[in-house]
């Protein structure tokens, strides 16, 4: 009596626990479209890269473009403004990591690893982000010769470099690449 | 009471004219239902079709319909590449700006963006084509629909008959011919049974035999063409359809055994009472 | 939620805690676990409860369509396409949805004319039944006001034709139109408030649903056989019995509602609805959502002039009259047996009227014209002619079948006679 009683017993147990999987299964299943929307749509994400032609931008000009919603600073710089970034000491900078992208995380923040590389210095890509709390800073301005963020008083040097002010890092450099010798691809 | 005799009396004409009105009814006659690779449970969409289609699409329709909500990088799903969708997309031009002068240009499409409309506005395309705009392609394949009537309407609910925009568009462009003598067919416009709204309409039949080159091996014919494009404006209508019938299949297994599931526990804590 | 004795107990030192401070939980056990429901419900009976979902399930997807919806007239007919074409799984949010709305007025349909058949408006649970008509009305507004917000063609003459109702009443209703729409015509303001209106209106609906359950919890269930409760054999608790039934038949109906979302999403919609509004063009034939099509063939019937109301306000009379009259229905019934099982002759009246109700639909989509205008106009007087002729008289003429003397005796009855077929059907 008592083993037909727990076979049954165990068969009971066992479609209550697949009923009840099944029922979570679903459950989660039917979740995942409402979580799935949230995520940027394929009209968002079909702009998360963007290709920029530079070939317009002369020594000392800058181009501004807009990628992911966020200001992207694009600058041919001067020979003097590489000089004057060259010419800091390492031990000087606020931040001593370069923030760029392209580069390990712990890159020293050396004019080189801050633009576009070895025989492109001219070229500096940042987002024009100030990384105090996110104002957008003024070209060329600022007593370092290079970004001045308007909100707090934080200056950037000719790399981009906070050099004084609360902002705690460099502007930051986004992954980008010349795909060709005027145009870059960001992101 | 007047009022009341009046309403009876004016019935009873209602009632004369009841035939008449039958008669006027469009379509002339109904779309001829086509086998499409997308109808049924299990339908997908054949990609060698919907890329003659869009080559129709593009060296005809495209003329005079635009096709809006459709993006150059949606090309994708036709089975193009990433490289290939760049290519297409810069063959064609779109209106960028305000530039640093606040002057609009015009710049070579990229895959981020939809298709240009060959007109400005509806006005122009009006203006153009004999005061009758043509209307946009994006959703013309589940914009058009003849009814299918009682007790049709009703099987097609058990045999997912959803093909009603294709099978009319291919209707349409391969249902042109001469007026049988028994319709008004207004100057300017071309007499065609398979219409929606009337025995002819403004644009003349638009396909003839050998007019797009295809490289498959495919038949270069009205018929070919008209049954390529249709599949393109269906795909262009409903991009997601195949990931739509594929979830619905897991779903439907899954809602089936579920409720296998919950009915034998539902058995099984009754059992008792009954 | 529970009218009699709570048998709560807290088991645990936190239920305890809760149970003196906030007794959620024993509203809960008292109103859904050991809540007695008549054992011998049917199948009729789940709907409630597979409304109940559906409610749920429209707020939760429109909820998250409004996330990437517009309500501007220049953007949305494209913001609705943008859910379909670009947004993650938009296509089936906003599939379900659609679809959902007609699946729920098919429940909600069965659930009205289960409440007909088995008499249960009848006392003390009147105002259960006007309660579940405030529903159903606020359903038909929110209905109404969704299916503008994409935009197309039959969203604006629709939102047209239905709004021109109100110009039917004398002297104030042009007033009234302009105050619905926000201008002359359907326009901006008129798709931004309907807009506002069908995010608020699902949560009033969800308000008056919490009444309408309190209300049946007060009364308690009717039953196939309209008896009343009697004794505890009559009943079984509401956890696991009542429960495990309906989630079997919400699994079967959502297996419809996904079938139509899956392979035919498109099959209760009207393909002019993908065309974009266009103020200046009006489709050949106007034809609402399929469940107001009853109603739309009513106000169509009313073709002539009934003394000094002229024919449109005729029909717009019938038609909020055809609704109106579902609220007065508990005393129209003059009947004193509730079920129309034991009813022989109320029970073929009423399947006349679902007849009745299914032949208007068909009229509705039809165009108004000739033999189509007269069959509506004999539809739409049965459909008056069973509330304010059959129900008053036949309750007080008809014989009624004997009556079990309580809902364990019947269940027993319909054992016996299963068993021995034929023999009740012999006396019946």
């Amino acid at each position: 009596m008592s083993a037909t009683d727990s076979t049954e017993h165990t068969r009971r147990d066992f479609l209550y626990v697949a009923t009840g999987v099944a029922g979570a299964v679903g459950a989660a299943g039917v979740a995942w479209p409402f979580i799935d929307q949230m995520r940027p749509d394929a009209s968002t994400r079909a702009l998360a890269s963007i290709q920029v032609d530079v070939s317009g931008v002369e020594p000392g000009m800058s181009l501004t473009v807009k990628w992911r919603g966020r200001p992207v600073f694009i600058r041919n710089r001067t020979d003097k403004e590489i000089e004057e970034a060259k010419a800091v000491p390492l031990a000087d900078l606020k931040d001593p990591v370069a923030r760029n992208a392209n580069l390990p995380a712990d890159a020293p923040a050396t004019d080189t690893d801050r633009s576009a590389g070895e025989g492109k210095e001219n070229w500096l890509v940042m987002v024009g982000v100030c990384t105090h709390l996110g104002c957008v800073p003024l070209g060329q301005a600022g007593d370092f010769g290079g970004w001045f963020c308007p909100c707090h008083g934080s200056h950037y040097d000719t790399a981009g470099r906070i050099r004084k002010g609360p902002a705690p890092e460099n502007l930051a450099v986004p992954t980008f690449a010349f795909t060709s010798d005027t145009v870059i691809e960001i992101g | 009471m007047k009022n009341v005799l009046n309403g009876l009396a004016a019935l009873g004409l209602g009632l004369a004219a009841v035939t008449a009105a039958d008669a006027a009814e469009y379509p002339i006659k109904k779309p001829v239902q086509q086998d499409w690779s997308f109808a049924g449970p299990f339908g997908t969409y054949d990609k060698g079709q919907l890329q003659r289609g869009f080559k129709v699409y593009r060296e005809v329709c495209s003329a005079c319909h635009s096709l809006n909500l459709v993006a150059f990088r949606n090309l994708e799903d036709l089975g193009y590449s990433e490289a290939q969708v760049q290519t297409i997309a810069a063959e064609y031009e779109v209106q960028d700006g305000p530039d640093d002068a606040g002057d609009m240009f015009m710049r070579p499409a990229k895959p981020s963006d939809h298709f240009p409309a060959p007109f400005a506005n509806p006005e122009q395309a009006a203006a153009s084509n004999n005061g009758a705009a043509p209307p946009d392609f994006s959703l013309i394949a589940k914009a058009r629909a003849v009814e299918r009537g009682f007790p049709t309407f009703v099987f097609d609910v058990f045999t997912q008959y959803a093909e009603g925009g294709p099978d009319y568009i291919h209707a349409l462009l391969t249902g042109y011919g001469e007026d049988p003598g028994e319709h008004e067919v207004p100057e300017g416009t071309y007499y065609n049974p398979y219409f929606i709204s009337s025995a002819s309409l403004a644009m003349a039949a638009p396909l003839s035999d050998g007019q797009v080159t295809y490289d498959d091996g495919s038949q270069e014919t009205v018929d070919q063409y008209a049954r390529d494009v249709s599949a393109f404006l269906m795909w262009a209508a409903e991009p997601h359809l195949e990931a739509r019938k594929a979830t619905g299949f897991t779903v439907m297994i899954f809602l089936i055994l579920f409720a296998g599931l919950v009915y034998l526990t539902k058995r099984k804590i009754w059992a008792a009472v009954h | 939620m529970s009218a009699g004795h709570s048998t709560y107990t807290p088991k645990t030192g936190l239920g305890r805690w809760m149970d003196a401070r906030l007794p959620l939980p024993r509203l809960v056990y008292d109103s859904f676990v050991a809540y007695p429901v008549p054992r011998n419900l049917n199948y009729a009976y789940t709907f409630g409860g597979i409304l109940t979902i559906m409610l749920v399930a429209q707020i939760l997807t429109g909820v998250v369509l409004a996330m990437h919806y517009a309500a501007n007239t220049e953007v949305a007919f494209n913001s609705v396409e943008k859910i379909m074409r670009d947004v993650n799984s938009g296509w089936l949010l906003r599939y379900l949805h659609s679809n959902g709305a007609s699946m729920f007025f098919v429940a909600v349909y069965v659930h009205i004319f289960r409440g007909l058949y088995y008499g249960s408006y009848k006392a003390p649970r009147e105002l259960l039944w006007i309660l579940g008509c405030i529903i159903y009305l606020l359903m038909m507004a929110t209905a109404f006001m969704g299916y503008v917000l994409p935009w197309g063609q039959m969203s604006f003459w629709g939102a047209t034709v239905i709004t021109g109702f109100f110009t039917a009443i004398p002297l104030v209703g042009d007033w009234i139109q302009q105050l619905l729409l926000g201008g002359f015509a359907v326009d901006n303001p008129t798709l931004n408030r309907f807009f506002s209106l069908h995010y608020l209106l699902p949560f009033m609906i969800a308000g008056v649903v919490v009444l309408h359950v309190w209300a049946l919890h007060v009364t308690g269930q009717t039953n196939p056989t309209g008896i009343e409760v009697k004794q505890k054999t009559d009943t079984v608790a509401f956890t696991p019995y009542a429960t495990v039934k309906d989630a079997f038949a919400m699994i079967v109906f959502l297996a419809v509602f996904a079938y139509f979302v899956f392979y035919i999403p498109n099959f209760l919609g009207h393909p002019d609805n993908y065309i974009e509004a266009n103020a200046l063009k009006t489709p050949a034939h106007i034809v609402p959502e399929w469940y107001f099509l009853p109603f739309y063939a009513i106000l169509r019937a009313i073709t002539f002039n009934i003394g000094p109301i002229d024919s449109k306000l005729g029909g717009v009379l019938a038609m909020f009259g055809a609704i109106a009259v579902l609220f007065v229905v508990p005393w129209l019934d003059t009947s004193k047996v509730r079920s129309a099982v034991y009813r022989p002759w109320y029970k073929l009246f009423f399947w006349l009227f679902v007849l009745d109700a299914i032949f208007l639909g068909w009229l509705g989509s039809r165009p108004a014209e000739g033999t189509y205008v007269v069959m509506a106009q004999a539809a739409t007087l049965y459909y008056f002619l069973f509330f304010l002729v059959v129900m008053p008289v036949l309750g007080l003429i008809e014989t009624p079948r004997r009556l079990p003397n309580s809902i364990t005796e019947a269940v027993l009855e319909k054992k016996s006679s299963a068993a021995v077929p034929a023999t009740e059907q012999a006396k019946g």
